[in-house]
């Protein structure tokens, strides 16, 4: 059974001090190319029918996301899918 | 008759103690809420205090504004009940659209814990009232995430409309917007306020008595109010 994936982002113009400590950290790795890092919230939904992305969409905009300070996409992947299947 | 002042106690709340012996140390009479039971049990006004309500899980307050007493409070509130909420108040009344914009994780990451000097700014709110305008109080702020934010057109439009309750003076404990400290809606029966005035109402244990007003101007607000 497919599964719904909803990504909660801060707004671009909403400042987010923690992905600011994470790219401030990564010169202590080594790492020296990195522009920005900005935090998200990656939540998993498991329907006991059948996906309801319209449902899933009033659930992420009235509780999982803040509109005032946050976006939000809603898609569905198999449930197998493993965390890192976009990379 | 002594006013009825409520004190909503959620899962995590930590100041609701500190809240209900600040109204009664004001002349009023607390009377304790549930979060799970939707009745006002007849309150005049309501505390929202502060705490960490259900762990502050997904976002500070986003989980408590669905209790079943706030369904009854946010009706309440449109029709002139006085709230105050304090801050995981504050953030719930944010959560609840009773007051725009959202608090964010302090910009510099640290928990700030101390006391601190606020102007008020709004004296007529239904919990400022018995202040000056202009006038400084000394009042604790202990928040991890008090940044407030909004955009520049409800900054606009809070300082356009006289609703900046209190600022900040003397250093942005979080990195709040324009040093905002505290807002109210358009009929300024719900106010916001991070830093804690409940916790400024006993030489033994605050830093000052400046808090009690926020308490005894629900009181002169409620004796001006006919029934």
């Amino acid at each position: 059974m497919p599964r719904v994936v909803v990504d909660v982002m801060l707004k671009p113009e909403i400042l987010d001090p923690q992905g600011q400590a994470v790219a401030n950290a990564l010169p202590r790795l080594g790492v020296n190319d990195v522009a920005s890092v900005r935090i998200g919230r990656r939540i998993e939904i498991d329907f006991t029918g059948e996906p309801d992305l319209d449902r899933a969409r009033e659930i992420a905009d009235k509780l999982l996301a803040n509109p005032v300070i946050e976006d939000f996409t809603v898609r569905l992947v198999e449930a197998d899918e493993p965390a890192d299947a976009r990379s | 008759m002594t006013a009825r002042v409520g004190v909503v106690t959620f899962p995590g709340s930590l100041d609701d103690g500190d809240a209900a012996r600040a109204v009664r140390i004001a002349g009023a009479e607390p009377v304790r809420l549930w979060h799970g039971d939707p009745q006002l049990h007849g309150v005049d006004a309501v505390v929202l205090p502060g705490g960490f309500s259900y762990g502050d899980y997904l976002r500070c307050g986003a989980i408590a504004r669905f209790a079943p007493v706030m369904e009854k409070i946010i009706d309440a509130a449109a029709g002139g009940l006085p709230v105050l909420g304090i801050c995981n108040g504050f953030q719930i009344l944010c959560e609840a659209h009773l007051l725009p914009g959202a608090l964010t994780r302090n910009q510099h990451l640290h928990f700030r814990n101390r006391d601190q000097i606020l102007r008020i700014e709004a004296t007529g709110t239904a919990w400022t009232n018995t202040f000056q305008s202009g006038q400084e109080v000394l009042i604790p702020v202990k928040n991890g995430e008090g940044c407030y934010v909004a955009d520049t057109a409800t900054l606009d439009a809070l300082e356009a409309e006289g609703r900046v309750v209190a600022r900040y003076v003397g250093g942005n404990p979080n990195g709040s917007q324009r040093d905002i400290a505290a807002i109210t809606n358009p009929a300024g029966n719900v106010v916001g306020i991070m830093p804690h005035p409940e916790h400024a109402v006993e030489a033994l244990t605050g830093p000052s008595l400046d808090g009690l007003g926020f308490f005894t101007s629900v009181l002169k607000h409620l004796v001006g109010t006919p029934a």
